[in-house]
């Protein structure tokens, strides 16, 4: 469904994505794990074209998007649309209540009916257990759950693959547990969804395939238990070392 | 001299109605939208818009306010464009407000996080409907104390006007004045009238800063 070919990232002189290849079936959960600087960021940011990948080619079904030569701002558009972003600091339109950002996708970008967007909004916050907090600025919701309004957010875009970069990063650890469990119900309803972060319980718990970058490279990767049980490489090992 | 001071204040009033306060508003208005452009021309990628909006900024910040409205004024009619002085006023005057307020504008917008455009361009916003929906909200209530000030500014600035001969409250006065001998009190009752003005402007500047800020904790 998703799959990524020859993808290199320069930023000037420095490569931080040295060519990664990745194919992730519909329906997978696949975690980044590696250590900060290594680059799993940036790929995720490459797959949104928050990034522009300096070379390679990213497919998501039959869209794909050739970085080795010019791309259109209308095709990185249209293809954006087919992936949701959560970002680690939720960024969140501070001057929109909880319903508004929710909506604005839907209303802006996809021309759909006010009512209708504001229904669909509405029962995408009740999915993310925010039913009484519509109405709210997020300056009045706590981060975990500004974190879940981001979630809806990118969900009301109706995307093909979410992808979660480091979401529950910012969080108090009370927090945590309530972003990682609207995560683990998504997945549950057969999402694909790609996830960087430092959560390593998540991983081994809902995480169909855990992928060790380093360096800008593929390392490792394989079934949770084999990464976290059985990592092959050294510095797998010397990564996992530090959370135990 | 109570005599006088009481029949000069209808006329000075009217000088502030008819002229002072239209002429302030007309141009803040037309002057915040040339600052809009402006600003937006200059964060563009367009390197056409950027040096055209540096080269405007520059120019009106770099040259005195009295001399541009001469040049519109006593200066465009030897090239033959003749502007009566309300409109060479306003003009003169939205100039200025459009190059003060560019500068405003664009810091404010720089000020607001690149996570507001990523999480626009995450839902699939184009750059323009970003800047609308997203970026301008928000730089408004950054800009509003520096732009109240601007506004402030132009309702004293527009006495300047009275050399281009509109007849607002400081030419009133200046007519006045010159009839009676009685310079001071003139003077002094048009500066009181002027601050009388920009005090009430400035309790409504307390008034929008309040309602702005209602968005952050």
């Amino acid at each position: 469904m998703i799959s990524i070919n020859g993808l290199v990232k320069n930023f000037g002189e420095l490569e931080v994505i040295k060519g990664i290849d990745l194919n992730i079936e519909k329906g997978k959960i696949v975690v980044l794990i590696g250590p900060s600087g290594s680059g799993k960021t940036t790929f995720l940011r490459c797959l949104n074209v928050l990034e522009t990948p300096t070379e390679g080619k990213i497919q998501i079904d039959e869209n794909v998007l050739d970085f080795s030569r010019p791309v259109s701002k209308k095709s990185v558009a249209q293809f954006r649309s087919l992936t949701g972003m959560v970002f680690q600091s939720y960024n969140l339109f501070p001057h929109m209540t909880a319903l508004g950002n929710v909506m604005e996708g839907p209303v802006t970008v996809k021309k759909i009916p006010k009512s209708e967007a504001r229904k669909r909004a509405e029962d995408l916050l009740q999915k993310v257990g925010l039913a009484d907090k519509i109405d709210f600025y997020p300056f009045q919701l706590s981060g975990g759950q500004q974190q879940r309004v981001g979630i809806a957010r990118a969900l009301a875009m109706e995307p093909k693959v979410m992808l979660f970069d480091e979401p529950t990063s910012a969080l108090d650890p009370e927090l945590v547990g309530e972003v990682l469990r609207v995560m683990e119900n998504l997945a549950k309803e057969g999402m694909t969804m790609i996830v960087v972060t430092h959560e390593m319980r998540f991983a081994k718990d809902v995480a169909d395939e855990v992928i060790f970058i380093d360096g800008g490279y593929i390392i490792e990767r394989g079934h949770p238990d084999q990464i976290f049980n059985h990592p092959k490489e050294e510095r797998t090992k010397q990564f996992l070392s530090v959370f135990e | 001299m109570y005599n006088l001071a009481e029949s000069s204040l209808i006329p000075l009033l009217e000088g502030a109605l008819y002229y002072t306060i239209p002429l302030t508003i007309i141009s803040f208005m037309i002057g915040l939208t040339l600052a809009v452009l402006s600003a937006v021309a200059r964060i563009s990628t367009i390197k056409f818009l950027q040096t055209l909006s540096r080269i405007y900024v520059s120019i009106i910040r770099g040259t005195p306010l009295l001399v541009q409205l001469f040049i519109i004024f006593y200066g465009l009619p030897n090239i033959g464009i003749t502007l009566d002085p309300f409109p060479s006023a306003i003009i003169g005057f939205s100039l200025n407000v459009g190059a003060y307020g560019s500068e405003i504008i664009r810091a404010s917008i720089l000020s607001i996080p690149k996570g507001q455009w990523e999480a626009g361009y995450s839902i699939g916003m184009s750059y323009t409907r970003i800047l609308q929906r997203i970026i301008l909200p928000q730089a408004a209530r950054v800009s509003v104390p520096p732009l109240s000030n601007t506004f402030i500014s132009l309702v004293k600035d527009t006495s300047l006007a009275s050399l281009v001969l509109v007849t607002e409250l400081f030419r009133k006065a200046q007519q006045i004045a010159a009839k009676e001998y009685n310079f001071l009190l003139l003077y002094i009752e048009a500066a009181i009238i002027y601050w009388v003005i920009c005090f009430i402007l400035s309790l409504f500047q307390n008034k929008i800063e309040h309602r702005l800020e209602r968005f952050i904790s």
